[in-house]
């Protein structure tokens, strides 16, 4: 059968892999192309990139990344952050990415989506979304809410009609990012990625809040996700993907072994 | 050389990148006497069979891989490229080159799975073989590896002797089939770590009988 997806995700700012909490003071913690050959050959199942860059000028920086990554690794890598165009998607699958995760701009221009999909195959067009709890109100059922720009600008779109649309327009998987829980290592939001998981045909993504293996336990079984991003977990060292995978394996989830 | 089929849209240059990583020389080409004249010739493939089946038909490439093939050149086919050697596709209804005899299927929709939920689909993700017969490309291949999947649709041959390796998602498929001098997988070797290097690397020195 199937296994589960172990995913380390690395925010890159100007070439250079940075780590924040809830999306703010990030510190600079490596070279993103040898961190990449690293969990690669540490059994990493697919990896992600997200561009911080912060300015549009150097975004050149950062094809030059995914270029060298490509060739340095052999297993799927996404690459979002700042995509808004179908020539923004071009640019970075034929650099050497797998799939590209468009996150603002979907929310901007959502036909981006079904444009993409055309394109290059719904493989290739992943979903980001940020989202944050804001319990139920009016136009926001299940009490998620969708936030761009870092997590600064509510969108007054619902998690759970988004996700559906974003599918309907031809995502072929969505990588859910829970505000709340991001940088937090307090664990995933199961509620949301449940929530999320049984709403679309898709593969769900879980991100935000991992901090221990048994959170990657939690958020796989009950939160029936089909993969689980991890980040400041691995990044400082603190667990290694084997590790991890172990305690996955001892607990009856299917992951791939590479050792 | 070694020939990478160009048949429109995908990215091909993920294969190229992992051919130049094993030292050998990778050439893009939708030109049919490059594809004939190629020590090996490898056609990823992308995208849907029909419009794979199209491109090839109007490039005059579907003719060089018959003739390549007929040649004894070593072919290997990724993905889509699995499904275009069988004789007809579920997916556009398109009849395709017809090396293996056999078709080309879906996965069900709404299949219920044992935890809950139902099989989705496309099958995306890390799955594993079971090799059923031996063969140079998969020697080497160990019980635990397992490879890049990302497809709805599967080759079904008719002949059980064209079947090297299955693979179970739901209901169990062909996930590499082959005949002469022809080999073809569903995964993707060029995102399949090293497991999927390592075929890769047999079929760049694989010397069919």
């Amino acid at each position: 059968m199937l296994s589960k997806r172990i995913i380390p995700c690395l925010d890159v700012r100007e070439g250079k892999t940075t780590k924040g909490v809830k999306f703010q003071n990030n510190v600079e913690i490596g070279d993103p192309v040898q961190m990449a050959r690293f969990y690669y050959e540490a059994g990493a199942d697919e990896l992600v990139f997200y561009d911080i860059t912060a300015s549009h000028e150097q975004r050149g920086i950062m094809i030059d990344v995914v270029k060298k990554v490509a060739e340095t690794i052999f297993i799927p890598f996404t690459v979002g952050g700042g995509i808004s165009t179908l020539e923004g998607m071009r640019t970075v699958l034929l650099a050497g990415a797998e799939k590209v995760s468009l996150n603002s701009a979907a929310v901007k221009n959502p036909d981006l989506i079904r444009q993409g999909a055309r394109a290059f195959g719904n493989q290739c067009v992943v979903l980001g979304m940020d989202v944050k709890k804001v319990g139920e109100k009016q136009g926001i059922d299940s009490g998620y809410e969708i936030v761009i720009n870092g997590g600064r600008t509510y969108t007054g779109m619902d998690a759970v009609s988004w996700a559906l649309k974003a599918q309907d327009l031809g995502a072929g998987e969505i990588c859910l990012n829970s505000i709340d829980a991001d940088g937090t290592k307090d664990g995933y939001e199961i509620n949301l990625t449940r929530l999320i998981s049984d709403t679309v045909d898709i593969p769900v993504i879980a991100s935000g809040g991992a901090g221990t293996p048994s959170h990657l336990v939690e958020v796989l079984n009950q939160g029936r996700a089909d993969a689980a991003l991890i980040a400041s977990m691995v990044h400082f060292g603190t667990y290694t993907i084997r590790q991890i995978k172990e305690h996955l394996h001892d607990r009856g989830i299917k992951v791939r072994k590479t050792w | 050389m070694i020939a990478i089929v160009d048949y429109g849209g995908g990215n091909l240059t993920s294969v190229a990148r992992a051919v130049s990583h094993l030292g050998f020389t990778p050439l893009i080409t939708g030109d049919g006497d490059r594809i004939k004249s190629a020590d090996r010739i490898i056609f990823p493939g992308v995208g849907a069979a029909g419009s794979a089946m199209a491109a090839m038909e109007r490039d005059g490439i579907d003719l060089a891989m018959n003739d390549a093939f007929a040649a004894g050149i070593p072919m290997l086919g990724i993905c889509v490229g699995c499904q275009v050697i069988m004789e007809r596709s579920e997916e556009d209804n398109a009849a395709c080159l017809g090396l293996i005899s056999g078709g080309v299927k879906s996965f069900p929709r709404e299949m219920p799975v044992p935890l809950g939920g139902h099989l989705k689909v496309p099958h995306m993700g890390w799955n594993g073989l079971t090799v059923v017969q031996d063969h140079p490309l998969l020697h080497g291949v160990k019980t635990d590896d397992e490879f890049y999947f990302v497809h709805s649709y599967f080759p079904v041959p008719h002949d059980d002797k064209t079947v090297f390796a299955i693979t179970d998602y739901g209901v169990t498929f062909t996930s590499a089939l082959g005949r002469d001098n022809l080999f073809a997988t569903q995964f993707h070797l060029e995102k399949s770590g090293e497991p999927g290097l390592l075929i890769l690397k047999n079929f760049c020195g694989w010397k069919p009988c």
